[in-house]
């Protein structure tokens, strides 16, 4: 009789907890960093281990003052800090992830009641506020170094605290050679090596440029059932649909397809940031629209808006929009269906008629 | 005697006044308590000179108004109070647009279209509809003032972090000729201008307002653990001087009960009833 316990449901637990999770997260981030360290050095990794412990450091010391439980150890900032810094251009004063990181754990994050109550993605809202706050920082993008020469590894140490890089070592990114492509009509992917852009040897932030390490991760993500597959199939491919949709008549459909989902940030909101729990609907519907809006506002931005990249204010847009999204299509169990009269009204209408049947003394054949 | 009534009266009526005043800056504060005027507030705030401008502006609109509603808050119809309000309120506004247009134009210039909406203002309104149409001429020019000089606390509170934060800068402006305001050396390069953005004002305002209602709920917590503690001891001291009395009342009742013991004791010659009652 000793060994018989008694409890309380839920009996059936998954052994999956926060830290687990976050565990694996940080794993299918490792291919994104390597290529970061590969492309750029050490200098992004420099950023990226200040924003890690911002985050970290911040989340510590709001639940200490706060007088809450601590939560460091789920990891979850340790994952926020990371993205956060894979989202920065390879090239920033230190001090930008460090207030980045700040910014998204106590107001986006702590500030809300901690994780998974968070409105919206910490580090897609830190890197939208860094982007208003140090644009000028933000929008210079650097070429890849060669690393044959071993002292490129630190490479970028001595810009670190520039607010202005020399304009011999920045660069382009392509969906600025995109923007500048749709107001001139010319061929978007001109200049451009789909090779390349799938590497990562292009300009862009530290850690989106390359897809193939986004994509090692984000399958290992799916394959783990950490995400929601759906999400980043359904962003990538609304916004490939969008595209050819939005560039119908400009005569290169193809190119404008191949280029908005190689360049940008779009792999990697799609598989890392578009898919954070607390922020992603859950019910199917709501995932199909959730989705469609990010492709959708992503091309939007893209080809009308002032900015070259879209994908992080899609993300946050449709964040807000989530918890709307998810009342689509949920009733409380046991509401009764809205045409439930003209049901029983043709029931009744048919009971009649077969009474009227039976009573006219017609054969019926069961 | 009768010399110090007329005294305590108006001591009392000192501190009432202040009280008014006093409630429009702290307890019902129009920006972080009320709520109200977010419009200018979020839109004005990019500095602290401008918040000053728009602060004070809206005060000498809002105590002359107040004073002028009060005044004829028993000729003013009940039907057509609201456009009698605003067209009292415009008033003042144009008077106070003309001035500022003559001395300050720099600031004139920034508050744009934001002064002449002073006239739809919804403190000013508010104050006009809530406490002037009711009460006496100079509870609502306190009122006024009090509310007015809660509105331009809080816009230069606000204006002074958005605008260190956004430009790099402190109390940047200029009235007429003179010109002031601290630049802090190379701090203009790394300043966030996402302050001065709307988003920034918005950021500002809800972390502020934050932190007021925090320190006021400390505060509250503070005073409701002071007044538990000092009910305590007041029922300490009820419960002791209670025991006191109930004591006293059994000794004496003890004695009384003793004597007549005795008495019965004597009288009877016997012990078994005082044993009973022992």
């Amino acid at each position: 009789m000793k060994n018989l316990r008694v409890s309380s449901s839920p009996h059936i637990t998954s052994p999956a907890t926060t830290q687990r999770i976050m565990l694996d997260v940080i794993i299918a981030l490792c291919p994104a960093v390597l290529a970061m360290v590969l492309l750029y050095g050490f200098y992004p990794l420099f950023l990226t281990v200040l924003s890690v412990s911002s985050a970290v450091f911040c989340e510590w010391v709001f639940n200490i003052i706060t007088k809450r439980t601590q939560t460091t150890r789920d990891l979850s900032a340790v994952v926020t800090g990371i993205i956060l810094a894979l989202n920065l251009p390879p090239v920033v004063p230190f001090y930008v992830p460090i207030v980045g990181a700040a910014f998204a754990i106590i107001v986006v994050k702590m500030l809300f009641g901690g994780i998974g109550r968070n409105f919206a993605n910490p580090a897609i809202t830190a890197r939208i506020f860094l982007m208003l706050a140090w644009t000028g920082v933000m929008t210079q993008f650097v070429l890849p170094v060669d690393l044959s020469d071993g002292a490129n590894l630190f490479a970028y140490f001595r810009q670190g605290v520039e607010i202005s890089l020399p304009d011999a070592i920045t660069t382009a990114t392509p969906l600025q050679g995109v923007k500048e492509a749709i107001s001139s009509g010319t061929d978007p992917s001109a200049g451009l090596s789909a090779l390349d852009m799938f590497l990562g040897r292009i300009g862009g932030s530290a850690g989106e440029v390359s897809t193939l390490a986004v994509l090692i991760g984000g399958v290992y993500l799916a394959v783990r059932r950490v995400i929601d597959v759906k999400i980043p199939v359904l962003y990538i491919g609304s916004t490939a649909l969008f595209t050819a949709i939005f560039f119908a008549d400009s005569g290169y459909v193809g190119e404008y397809v191949w280029t908005y989902l190689l360049g940008g940030g779009l792999m990697f909101g799609a598989f890392f940031m578009a898919t954070d729990y607390a922020t992603s609907p859950k019910t199917p519907v709501a995932v199909v629209i959730y989705g469609l809006g990010l492709g959708f506002l992503t091309v939007v931005i893209r080809k009308y808006g002032t900015m070259n990249e879209g994908v992080s204010f899609a993300i946050l847009l449709m964040n807000i929009v989530t918890p709307l999204l998810e009342k689509i299509k949920r009733k409380p169990f046991g509401t009764p269906h809205k045409d439930v009269k003209e049901l029983a009204a043709a029931v009744r209408a048919k009971f009649a008629k077969k009474q009227t049947a039976v009573e006219e003394g017609g054969e019926r054949v069961e | 005697m009768k010399k110090a009534r007329p005294n305590r009266e108006l001591k009392m009526d000192v501190r009432g006044k202040s009280k008014i005043v006093a409630n429009g800056i702290l307890s019902s504060n129009p920006v972080f308590r009320l709520v109200l005027g977010m419009c200018p507030t979020l839109a004005i705030s990019t500095s602290a000179f401008n918040g000053l401008g728009m602060g004070v502006a809206a005060t000498v609109v809002l105590v002359c108004s107040n004073a002028l509603v009060s005044l004829l808050r028993k000729v003013i119809p009940d039907k057509v109070r609201i456009p009698a309000y605003v067209l009292i309120i415009a008033t003042f506004v144009t008077l106070v647009e003309m001035l500022l247009r003559k001395f300050v134009p720099a600031l004139y210039d920034a508050l744009g279209i934001y002064l002449p909406l002073i006239v739809v203002n919804c403190i000013i309104l508010a104050r006009a509809e809530a406490f002037a149409s009711t009460n006496k001429v100079g509870d609502s020019v306190l009122d006024g003032l009090g509310m007015g000089l809660g509105f331009t606390l809080a816009l230069v509170l606000l204006g002074v972090i958005r605008e260190f934060l956004g430009s790099g800068t402190f109390f940047v402006g200029s009235f007429g000729e003179a010109e002031f305001g601290l630049t802090l050396g190379s701090l203009p390069d790394y300043s966030m201008s996402v302050f001065v953005l709307p988003a920034g004002g918005f950021l500002t305002l809800g972390l502020v307002m934050a932190a007021i209602n925090a320190l006021s709920d400390k505060a509250a917590a503070k005073r409701d653990a002071k007044h538990e503690e000092e009910g305590k001891m007041i029922d300490e001291r009820v419960r002791e001087h209670v025991e006191g009395e109930l004591a006293a009342l059994q000794s004496a009742e003890a004695e009384g009960a003793g004597a007549s013991e005795a008495d019965a004791a004597v009288r009877n010659g016997g012990d078994g009833a005082g044993e009973d009652e022992k």
